[in-house]
């Protein structure tokens, strides 16, 4: 295909360069330079997409971020991206695009039905209609609404592109390069401010590509490229492209996406395709610039209408025409800048100006030039559907309300101006409450919350030579602040032309016999009587309107029609703008991808992975790992094919019959020292600690202020003044907060430290009848009977030339030891361990064994204290000190906590002796009774028994110390079960605990 | 996201930190009788102010520290930050 509509010599893309690209399956071509948007046009296609609702066919609208109907969705690189603004999308080799919501194809869209049915579609329509029956909503209405609405289809392929994270810090940020922009980044950057300069576009320079002014001699572009030339050559100073800031946090910090891969033609394995900046700065500048409002007419969406700042910059950036019979549709002076450049590229524009007839530098200009204009005139109408064909147009009575005269005029394009709305998302966001300006008819920033200035058109100022002097002297004042440095900067002279005052005419009247649809949010598809049936329906507050009509919503925010919906409102309640207010503006102020946001944290990378010193041992051994926080804990070393099961039976049945290995160093370890430690932990611990011996360790139990469990463990003893205390894995990091806290605030008299060991020690339990043979092989110079060496004893040892801490706790209620070694031999001891252990039967287990053992002799963890329960309702009541004060203890005396049917932990065996209870299942008295069905508790801990070779589970129920011997039956209805079940103490193995002291 | 003051290690992000409430609670003392609406006020009862109100955060991700921060629970300014022994 041929680029028909580009104009000769004019642009500044690359002509020596053809890029070619797909639309909607066909090829076209474009240069390097261009965006999909410019290329399209370039090649005469207006129709891209069709619309929300009505499925309407729409064509572009604009040049950039402002662009509310071309919204594609792109392939590139083997991926698949909904939602793409053409406008911003730069045409790279290979890049192929097609047009959305739209069935089966954009030419031909049978959705398009709702735009004839459209008086059935009026604002609030899905809020009405599919408000009854209510069981008709999951299954008729969601799916109807889902398939008929949406944009484009978001991939389900995982996405292999990489995204980077960076952040940065600066004395200043300036975001956007226009004029102001780089005034003030100059100015900042010259006194030796660290500056960060952001400009969303691929060029830099903003409205100085565009606009016919001259400064300092050189043309707008020029000055552009020689500033950004100085600042590049600044060691102070950063200067990005292709990179849009799109929100402000609080503490100015201020987050920007960095397009880094998506304009290369061939990238490196390691460029990013797209960066998150995390920005924080001194000082902001906020040189966001302005974006052009259109005004409100019949049909206005048909393709070929669009705003006249984008068919300039068509002309002047990308060298496209965007029609050849243009109309200009203007309340003000800028347009007239769009038909002068029509007019220099051999195409004759008509001007309809609502003003009265008047003249200014440009509107002479025009004149001069031969363009004809026709003042006191709008257009009513636009006539086409795929594409604009012809205006009905109409001169405007005195009051604006009705014509005088219509008629029609034939045009391939209408360009259409209704003033400048500055862009003050980012002020906004940053907390600045935002005032009217009556002069400019649309919001500016007022008093800053953060440190931020806005400057230039962002902050309604519309000339250049105000622009500069405001954006030097912002530059400035900031340096001033930050290094009280003065710079002498000379403001350059400027040349450009002024314009008069725009008029406040923002929506042609629409006469009776003319029937169209008057839109003010494309995107949405909004009109202008959704609006009015808003507020006949009694919808005030403007936060309201939006919601009912969705104005304003969607990835275009409502840029080019928040105002004139404001306008709108505040016409039919009869207020002036500000009383109605406006809606709040929030980041994104572009649509971010997920992939910018999530950065490199996927995978593995989601989260860190902790690993034991034994990790590799434990996959050379075929464990199956669980994640325990961010540990990876062997859950079970499976042999054969065994099932989980199968293999955490056998290993449990080993360690009652034998002797087990456990890997525990994911345990957490605290080392708690100091003079008042055992003061510390006596106020910690709800047990009693002042006379625990050197050498010997305690299990301990500590709550929180409000009586509930937090955590247990067992401190041992390891000198006078330092204890070694362990915590539960999943705990660790909490406790050790918790621990400083009363250290550091309660009680900073107590002359304590306590510091995390965790990492430093590898540890390894040895449990089951045999582990004192392995023990004792294990250190032979060690006398490790049951006098030398006691329950809850501690000694230290050598393990064939490494220190050895051996402690003599239990969590399987076997015979057992934990080992610690310095993490670095944590292998060496494991695999000592088993080379000894080998003659006793020694074998791994993980943690479904453990858990094994720990429920069936009834040893409380996690799922028991679960935050919920106090110690009495895990039959801890006789770690529970009379005698003495500490954390929590003064919570229980609660009335609640001691109640007589107070819940308690039980244990449950299933009637039939075979069926395993699910944990998390409800207990209930009667399992057919009524809903709902009054529940007793729940399974916390279930396992199959190796000592009795049946199910066993721990529960905690209501008033369970007398339920026992009774028959419930455990209900979970996710695994459709109901099992009978009859209560039994909770310790089913060993009541006396005889064998953790033998 | 907020940028603190550690006492101890100067301006660094939120995400380095870990809030922990009202720093004006005090933990009655140990060993002495509390009325049940003393314990409630010190264990639950908190007044969610908005404005200036002072805090304690802890530097979980840096030297551990807590200390004690005067922060405009509306507009996130901080105003002030102070270690534990210090007064605000």
């Amino acid at each position: 295909m041929s680029q028909d509509f580009r104009i000769k010599e004019k642009g500044y893309i690359n002509r020596n360069k053809i890029i070619n690209f797909k639309f909607n399956g066909k090829n076209y071509t474009g240069y390097e330079g261009d965006t999909l948007a410019s290329a399209l046009l370039a090649n005469g296609i207006h129709l891209v997409g069709r619309s929300f609702k009505y499925h309407r066919p729409r064509g572009f609208f604009a040049a950039g971020v402002d662009e509310p109907n071309a919204k594609l969705q792109v392939q590139l690189n083997g991926h698949s991206e909904p939602n793409v603004n053409a406008t911003e999308i730069e045409l790279v080799e290979g890049i192929s695009a097609t047009s959305q919501n739209c069935w089966p194809s954009v030419e031909f869209d049978v959705g398009a039905i709702n735009n004839l049915l459209q008086k059935f579609f009026p604002a609030g329509f899905y809020y009405k209609t599919f408000m009854w029956p209510k069981s008709f909503w999951y299954k008729i209405y969601e799916p109807f609404i889902r398939k008929a609405a949406g944009l484009g289809i978001a991939s389900t392929k995982k996405d292999t592109e990489r995204y980077e994270h960076k952040f940065e810090y600066c004395d200043l940020l300036v975001t956007g390069s226009g004029p102001a922009g780089l005034a003030s980044a100059y100015a900042a950057a010259k006194s030796g401010a660290k500056v960060i300069l952001a400009e969303d576009k691929h060029r830099f320079g903003g409205s100085l590509l565009m606009d016919d002014v001259s400064i300092d001699n050189l043309s707008g572009k020029d000055w552009a490229d020689k500033i950004i030339s100085e600042l590049r050559e600044m060691p102070n100073v950063i200067v990005k492209n292709r990179s849009q800031v799109f929100g402000y946090y609080d503490h100015n910090m201020l987050v920007m996406f960095e397009r880094t891969g998506d304009h290369l033609e061939k990238k490196s394995e390691f460029t990013p395709r797209q960066r998150l900046w995390y920005i924080r700065c001194k000082e902001v500048i906020l040189s966001t610039g302005s974006i052009e409002r259109p005004i409100v007419f019949g049909n206005n969406d048909t393709p070929g209408v669009m705003l006249s700042s984008g068919a300039k910059e068509y002309m002047k950036v990308y060298g496209v025409l965007v029609g050849r019979k243009p109309i200009i549709f203007t309340n003000n002076d800028s347009a007239y800048e769009t038909a002068i450049e029509f007019k220099n590229n051999g195409v004759d524009p008509l001007i309809l100006d609502t003003r009265k007839e008047q003249s200014s530098d440009l509107i002479n200009d025009a004149k001069n030039k031969g363009i004809k204009i026709k003042f006191n005139h709008a257009v009513i109408k636009a006539d086409g559907y795929k594409k604009v064909k012809s205006a009905i147009i109409g001169e405007l009575s005195e009051d604006k309300t009705t014509y005088k005269n219509t008629s029609s005029v034939e045009c391939d394009c209408i360009c259409v101006s209704g003033f400048w709305t500055p862009s003050v998302h980012l002020a906004s966001q940053s907390g600045n409450k935002l005032k009217f300006d009556k002069e400019i008819d649309a919001f500016v920033p007022d008093k800053s919350k953060q440190e931020e200035i806005t400057v230039g058109a962002a902050n309604g100022n519309f000339t250049l030579h105000d622009t500069l002097n405001a954006g030097f002297n912002a530059g400035s004042k900031v340096s001033k602040k930050l290094n009280n440095k003065d710079v002498d900067i000379q403001i350059p002279n400027v040349t450009e032309k002024k314009h008069k005052t725009h008029d406040k005419f923002w929506c042609a009247p629409l006469p009776k016999n003319i029937k169209a649809k008057r839109f003010v949010d494309f995107q949405n598809d909004v009109s202008v009587t959704d609006i009015e049936i808003a507020l006949r329906e009694g919808y005030r507050s403007i936060e309201h309107v939006k919601r009912y009509t969705t104005l304003g919503m969607a990835t275009d925010q409502g840029r080019t029609s928040n105002l004139n919906g404001l306008q709108l409102v505040s016409n039919i309640e009869n207020k002036i703008v500000p009383e109605v207010g406006h809606t709040t503006f929030r980041p994104p102020f572009t649509p971010v991808t997920i992939g910018t946001i999530v950065g490199r944290e996927v995978g593995k990378h989601f989260m860190p992975t902790r690993l034991t010193p034994m990790h590799n041992w434990h996959i050379k051994n075929n464990a199956v790992f669980v994640d325990a926080g961010a540990w990876k804990r062997p859950r079970y070393y499976k042999i054969g094919n065994e099932t989980m099961l199968e293999a955490a039976t056998r290993e449990a049945k080993n360690v009652r019959d034998k002797v087990g290995i456990c890997d525990v160093t994911t345990l957490g370890k605290i080392d708690v020292k100091g003079p008042d430690a055992a003061e510390f932990l006596n106020r910690v611990y709800t047990n009693a600690w002042m006379k625990l011996p050197v050498g010997k360790a305690r299990y301990g139990v500590m709550l929180r202020e409000d009586g509930m469990v937090m955590d247990d463990g067992t401190t041992t003893r390891i000198s006078e003044h330092h204890y070694h205390m362990t915590t539960t894995t999943a705990q660790a990091a909490n406790v050790l907060s918790h621990l400083e806290y009363y250290l550091q605030i309660v009680w900073p008299e107590l002359n304590v430290n306590v510091v995390s060991t965790t990492e430093q020690w590898a540890g390894a339990a040895l449990a089951g009848p045999k582990s004192r043979d392995v023990l004792a092989k294990l250190f032979p110079n060690i006398n490790v009977s049951n006098e030398s060496l006691p329950f809850m004893g501690y000694i230290e040892g050598d393990l064939f030339g490494v220190p050895a801490r051996i402690f003599r706790i239990s969590f399987s209620g076997e015979l057992a030891y934990e080992i610690n070694v310095q993490s670095d031999y944590g292998l060496y001891m494991w695999e000592k361990m088993m080379e000894i252990g080998k003659e006793f039967g020694i074998q791994p287990y993980g943690t479904e064994a453990l858990s094994t053992l720990r429920i069936e002799m009834g040893h409380v963890a996690g799922p028991e204290l679960d935050g919920r329960t106090i110690p009495y309702d895990v039959s801890l009541d006789g770690m529970v000190s009379k005698k003495k004060d500490f954390i929590g203890k003064r919570s229980l005396s609660k009335i609640a906590f001691n109640e007589a049917n107070r819940q308690k932990i039980v244990g449950l065996v299933p009637v039939d002796r075979k069926t395993s209870i699910p944990e998390g299942s409800h207990l209930v008295v009667d399992k057919n009774a009524k809903l709902p069905n009054p529940k007793l508790g729940h399974v916390s801990s279930s396992c199959w028994s190796v000592e009795n070779n049946n199910p066993f589970s721990l529960a905690i129920i209501k008033d369970g110390k007398n339920m026992i011997g009774k028959k419930l039956f455990a209900v979970s209805p996710l695994k459709n079960k109901s099992i009978e079940v009859e209560v039994i103490s909770s310790h089913y193995v060993d009541h006396e605990g005889k064998r953790v002291r033998s | 996201m907020l940028y603190i003051k550690c006492p101890f290690c100067g301006m660094r992000s939120q995400n380095e930190f870990a809030y922990g409430g009202d720093a004006s609670v005090k933990r009655p003392e140990l060993n002495k009788d509390v009325s049940d609406k003393e314990w409630d006020d010190f264990v639950y009862n908190r007044k969610s102010l908005r404005g200036k109100h002072i805090e304690l955060w802890h530097h979980v991700s840096g030297c551990r520290q807590w200390f004690k921060a005067q922060r405009d629970t509306a507009t996130h300014e901080i105003f002030k930050t102070a270690m534990m022994n210090e007064e605000i």
